[in-house]
């Protein structure tokens, strides 16, 4: 994890899901942008006040709101922790609204703490 | 230009239906996103109070050279303090609204804190109407 370095360009979405031993569920060529900042959280109405700007948003929470959430909010990534999975109707709507999900087996405190590592921002 | 939706009170799969839309049809316009974003937002929030607090409602989208103007209108049970439903942390939510990540009683100021302008009218026992409007500043455009 250490080779991660800070960088302007940010980390593309496809390095941030090794990061986190995580599986992309929605695969394609959004897959390939980069994130710069983060926001961890479970509660959406949070999500909507913050400023996002290529964020990737760290939840455990397996709804289409989340989706919603971060289509709305121009999150880019969701990274859904504690080992959940997530059903195909939320795999089809993320294709849709172009926003890339991962799951991934770590705590959100554990991911949260890799991103952090790897030299993606808090928003605040 | 105007457009109108038809929002489902607790129909979540479909909740942001009518947000997504919006967010597409003014991306298309070719709008700053910055000014997109204050719009869904706060347009979001206000279809999901419809889907989490009433029984049915529409969105009517009315997008002009000067602004952008959202009026929602339900049918439910209204809001008997309005006052008080604007104050944050103020919520009727359910725990099963909470557990998906809503009902923090963060909507009503969050639309405040995106919107130019607010508007909320409610007949309890009958429903709400909602107006928001953005206006749409044509020197922050092409930069
Ligand atoms: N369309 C509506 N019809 C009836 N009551 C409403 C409506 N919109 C809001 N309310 C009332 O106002 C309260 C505050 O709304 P607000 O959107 O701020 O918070 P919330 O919806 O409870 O939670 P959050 O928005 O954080 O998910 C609600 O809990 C509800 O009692
Ligand atoms: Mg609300």
């Amino acid at each position: 994890m250490k080779q991660q370095t800070i960088t302007q360009e940010g980390v593309t979405i496809k390095t941030l899901s090794g990061i986190v031993s995580g599986n992309i569920v929605n695969p394609g060529p959004h897959n390939n942008v980069a994130v710069k900042t983060a926001f961890t959280s479970d509660l959406m109405s949070d999500v909507l006040t913050i400023d996002a700007c290529e964020t990737v948003l760290v939840t455990g929470l397996t709804n289409p709101q989340v989706v919603r959430t971060a289509e709305m909010s121009d999150i880019l990534c969701i990274i859904i922790g504690r080992n959940k999975k997530c059903s195909r109707e939320i795999v089809e709507l993320a294709t849709q609204c172009q926003v890339t999900v991962i799951e991934s087996p770590f705590s959100l405190y554990k991911i949260s703490g890799l991103l952090y590592e790897s030299g993606i921002k808090p928003i605040f | 230009m105007k457009t109108q939706y038809d929002i489902e009170g607790g129909n979540f799969s479909k909740a942001g239906f009518a947000s997504s839309e919006v967010k597409r049809m003014l991306k298309q316009l070719n709008l700053d996103i910055k000014l997109i974003k204050r719009v869904v937002v706060a347009m979001y929030e206000g279809e999901v109070n419809i889907v989490v607090h009433a029984y049915h409602g529409t969105a009517e989208v009315d997008v002009s050279e000067k602004r952008i103007r959202i009026l929602f209108t339900d049918r439910g049970p209204g809001i008997k303090d309005i006052d008080q439903a604007m104050q944050a942390g103020f919520s009727t939510a359910t725990e099963k609204i909470r557990e998906m990540g809503f009902g923090a009683g963060m909507g009503l100021p969050n639309i405040k804190a995106h919107a130019d302008e607010l508007n909320i009218s409610s007949t309890p026992g009958k429903g709400t109407q909602v107006e928001i409007i953005c206006y749409i500043k044509k020197d922050h455009q092409n930069t």
